[in-house]
């Protein structure tokens, strides 16, 4: 490297090292031992996910049990969750009731009919705040609106409410970009069919865009199973009562199927337990808490994968 | 040089590419054989994408590879760099020799070979930062730090890339993105040439440009040919015949797998060609 | 498609108002779902703002009170102080720690699947990350109580000190107690907030044209020198919104951090003592207090302190973001 570039440039015919010289040598061990880490960060991550799976795994093993999930916690002597479990699934029903249209319409408007203007980018703002605003903040917004303002008490209606507000602009983000995977050719060509705006959309981009969407709405119900923050402060950590399935009553909050009831899930449970439970088997329950949480986890996620590629392998057929 | 001893042989076979130029004398000063290929053939898995090439380039010269799409002339042409290696599943038999050594060899430094062996992309293509830091990328990344030295070697490429005059005011402040088309495709060459390289390969390096930046490319490939060796693909046979020295035409054959059709001087291969499938080509009855 | 010829029934070129009403319908829907969100965060600004500033309207606490280190909420107390400063400082601190240990490894993750992992790993590593980010924060918390905690304080319990022969002890931690900790809490957010930084890189490398590393591996250069010199500054915008974005969801994780930090009001003195968060002390607080008592008013003025580092990091990546389309 002493040669000046004036003096090497343009000069091909001067002695040249060998192609298998060792002049880069330095740079090629860099090369490697690089390669090595960046591989290391992969198996990092796969090692810590398995030891997760393997230790609820082992964890829940004698604790998951059928009896363990049909049981009232007091019912027997480990205690069970039915009445925690079927608030989860209660309330990741009402708060997809509310959140899946409103998100899909949402990314329609983002997707279909949105500008580059003042508005949209308000909107763009607003969806970006949403998810960053901490989610312990979303659950004390509902405590303020639905608890101490409108003084409902702490309800299903609330706490699945407040995880709208916080999961709105995910479901209507993934909406929007299911919607915009569909190709412009098919809007156009049903544009010059003479369907009107929405009839295109209604009858031609909403079906194409089935499989993203599905997938959407699982992504979105994933985190709301999981979601504890939100609710610690909107529809309670109380331990359920024996929940009576035949009362059908659904203004009466004694009933299981009344969105005017306190309804502690799972997540909720796992942190009120840690916080204040004393009981003998308070570790088995978390941990069984907690494998069941996990293994719903990857059934929505593996669920979300299978469905959205038989959906788009069927409508590709098609 | 022992080792150009197991290439010279089949060179002597070809002998009617290169005698010509050296007698009509419009080729280069030197009869040094800068690159030989033998019995290349390239494949992606199974597919034959280039099948049994054998040709020579003469030092300081520039040879074309002409012939319609699909013929596997910007395949051939990387694996010159080995820039092959990049594509999973690509496959190079044969020996393809820069200066004696074979490049496909496994214990072959492809950064070296690759210092000695730049290449010019068909889409300009510089990074996204200073007209200086784009010409002084190579040379840093071989462990070139002093300012002098990096300077003088800027400057010196520019200029040699007919750059200089354009860009020196705002060397460090312009990024390279902000050039036009032909002036990125001027940079993408000088940034080559800072890594002072023996051998140029240019990927179509004018097809993404207007016709005046084009003639500024093709003159600038006569001034550099004094003193690198280039191998050019090219669609445009006028190209072709304005600036190379030798001409190899390429095609399809059947299973679509490339070929080398004929090789010789630029000036007999548009006037008399010898394969009748060089003659339709070129009088545009066929690609 | 009789469907839509039934629908379209007007004569002439021009829609009669009728037909145009009803083509706007779908739209005003439509747009009055995405326009909720704008409502959504209005109403939240200004409920959680109103409540926060109680602190200062009703109960007449001083700013410079709100900045001292002293926590003494209970009214009972003889010297009642509400001083937010341990609780700022220990999410700034957990924060930090955290964003220290897991910008490297998912920047170096968000490399790997973006420029070294073949098909098959990718096709690996990619849904194993998107678990990742499905698993529930009191899930994280629960790990790091039954399995952070108790290593740490078993392996560090005489402490950690780096001693120098001349400069004698240059750093010096004293050991764990419980395991409760900094520490526990931040390496627990480093592990939640992998994703989301990995992912937004990941993003951002795809995003640098195949020509540019074509470009530069042409010239001679390994592939790590690409990585190094053309691939991470051409993405570094990128990047960094992924840092801020991992900074915002480790500040504002709750559960997980309340569970593992031991929540000692005081200000944070060393990586293996107990510390407390904004977030964590209210998720403790609010439970055990009356709505409208000023020591559930400091509550509310540090969810407005949250709500004010949140919107900040989101105007803070717009600006990022708009200097790179400026570039």
């Amino acid at each position: 490297m002493t040669a000046t570039p004036s003096q090497t440039i343009g000069r091909p015919n001067g002695p040249k090292p060998s192609l298998k010289g060792k002049s880069s040598r330095g740079i090629i061990l860099a090369d490697r031992a690089a390669t090595v880490v960046l591989w290391g960060t992969g198996v990092l991550v796969l090692t810590i996910l398995g030891a997760i799976i393997v230790h609820f795994a082992l964890a829940a093993w004698g604790v998951v049990t059928l009896n363990f999930v049909v049981s009232d916690p007091s019912e027997t002597a480990l205690g069970g969750v039915m009445p925690i479990l079927w608030n989860s699934i209660y309330m990741l029903a009402l708060t997809m009731l509310i959140a899946v249209p409103v998100g899909i319409l949402g990314g329609i408007y983002m997707s279909e009919y949105a500008g580059e203007n003042r508005l949209t980018n308000a909107i763009r703002f607003a969806e970006e705040a949403i998810s960053s605003v901490p989610s312990i903040v979303v659950g004390l917004f509902g405590l303020i609106l639905f608890v101490d303002d409108l003084h409902l008490g702490f309800t299903a209606l609330g706490g699945a409410l407040a995880l709208t507000f916080f999961n709105l602009p995910l479901m209507t983000r993934l909406s929007e970009q299911a919607l915009r995977a569909v190709p412009q050719d098919e809007r156009s060509a049903s544009l010059a069919l003479g369907a009107t705006k929405w009839q295109t959309i209604r009858h031609v981009v909403v079906p194409l865009a089935i499989p993203g969407l599905i997938t959407g709405v699982i992504l979105t119900a994933g985190r709301v199973f999981g979601e504890a923050a939100v609710l610690l402060f909107t529809s309670g950590i109380g331990t359920p009562p024996h929940y009576d399935f035949t009362n059908l009553d659904l203004t009466n909050p004694a009933s299981p199927w009344s969105p005017f009831r306190p309804a502690t899930t799972l997540s909720v449970y796992i942190w009120k337990l840690n916080s204040e439970g004393l009981g003998v088997f308070k570790n088995q329950i978390v941990d069984g808490s907690a494998a069941i949480l996990i293994s719903m986890v990857l059934i929505f996620n593996l669920g979300a994968r299978f469905i959205g590629r038989v959906l788009s392998r069927r409508l590709t057929a098609a | 040089m022992p080792t150009t001893a197991t290439y010279t042989e089949p060179v002597l076979r070809r002998i009617d590419v290169t005698a010509p130029l050296v007698a009509d004398g419009s080729a280069a000063g030197s009869d040094q054989i800068k690159i030989a290929t033998e019995h290349v053939s390239i494949k992606y898995g199974e597919k034959v994408a280039v099948k049994d090439v054998t040709l020579t380039v003469q030092a300081r010269s520039i040879l074309a590879l002409i012939g319609p799409s699909g013929s596997g002339k910007s395949t051939f042409l990387r694996c010159f760099n080995r820039m092959n290696d990049l594509i999973p599943g690509a496959k190079v038999q044969g020996q393809v020799c820069l200066d004696g050594e074979n490049v496909t060899d496994q214990d072959v430094s492809v950064v070296e070979l690759r210092r000695r062996v730049g290449m010019v992309f068909q889409r300009p293509n510089p990074f996204p930062m200073s007209i200086y830091e784009n010409v002084a990328y190579g040379p840093r990344r071989r462990g070139m730090n002093g300012r002098r030295q990096l300077d003088e070697l800027v400057e010196t490429s520019l200029k040699r890339a007919a750059l200089w005059d354009e860009v020196k005011d705002d060397l460090r402040r312009k990024s390279g993105l902000a050039l036009s088309g032909g002036q990125q495709q001027r940079l993408c060459i000088a940034r080559v040439l800072a890594t002072e390289p023996e051998v140029i390969l240019m990927d179509e390096p004018a097809s993404a440009l207007d016709p005046v930046s084009t003639l500024r490319i093709e003159e600038l490939m006569r001034e550099l040919r004094e003193a690198y060796t280039i191998v050019i693909v090219t669609h445009n046979m006028q190209q072709a015949a304005r600036v190379s020295d030798v001409t190899a035409f390429f095609t399809m054959a059947d299973d679509r797998a490339g070929y080398l059709v004929e090789v010789g001087p630029t000036g007999r291969i548009f006037t008399r060609p010898t394969e009748r499938l060089t003659e339709d080509y070129i009088s545009g009855r066929f690609g | 498609m009789a469907q839509l010829t039934n629908t379209y029934r007007a004569t002439g070129l021009r829609a009669a108002p009728s037909l145009r009403q009803r083509i706007d319908l779908p739209r005003r829907v439509v747009f009055g779902a995405a326009a909720s969100m704008i409502f959504i965060v209005v109403l939240l600004l200004a409920f959680i703002t109103w409540q926060g500033l109680q602190l200062f309207i009703k109960d007449g606490v001083s700013i410079g009170q709100i900045l001292s280190p002293t926590w003494q909420p209970d009214s009972t107390s003889p010297n009642l102080s509400f001083g937010l400063l341990p609780f700022i400082a220990g999410t700034v601190y957990v924060t930090a720690l955290a964003l220290l240990i897991s910008t490297p490894v998912s920047v170096g993750l968000a490399l790997f699947l973006s420029e070294v992992a073949p098909g098959w790993a990718r096709a690996i590593v990619q849904p194993a990350l998107e678990i990742f980010v499905g698993i529930p924060s009191v899930v994280w918390g629960w790990l790091g109580i039954t399995i952070l905690v108790p290593f740490l304080s078993h392996t560090f319990h005489g402490g950690m000190v780096l001693s120098l022969p001349i400069a004698g002890d240059v750093f010096r931690v004293p050991g764990f107690l419980t395991g409760f900790s900094w520490l526990a809490g931040s390496l627990v957010l480093s592990i939640m907030i992998v994703p989301t930084i990995t992912s937004v890189s990941y993003d951002a490398f795809r995003a640098v044209p195949q020509e540019l590393r074509t470009g530069s591996l042409a010239l001679g250069t390994t592939r790590w020198q690409t990585i190094r010199h053309l691939l991470i500054p051409s993405a570094l915008t990128g990047v960094l919104t992924a840092i801020v974005l991992g900074m915002t969801r480790a500040a504002g994780e709750a559960l997980a951090v309340q569970m593992v930090i031991g929540n000692s009001p005081s200000m944070p003195a060393a990586i293996t003592q107990p510390v407390t968060t904004l977030t964590s002390q209210i998720t403790l607080d609010m439970g055990n207090t009356v709505f409208g008592e000023p020591w559930q008013d400091a509550l509310w003025t540090m969810s407005l302190v949250l709500l004010v580092i949140s919107i900040s990091s989101v105007v803070l990546v717009r600006v990022i973001n708009k200097r790179r389309m400026g570039a």
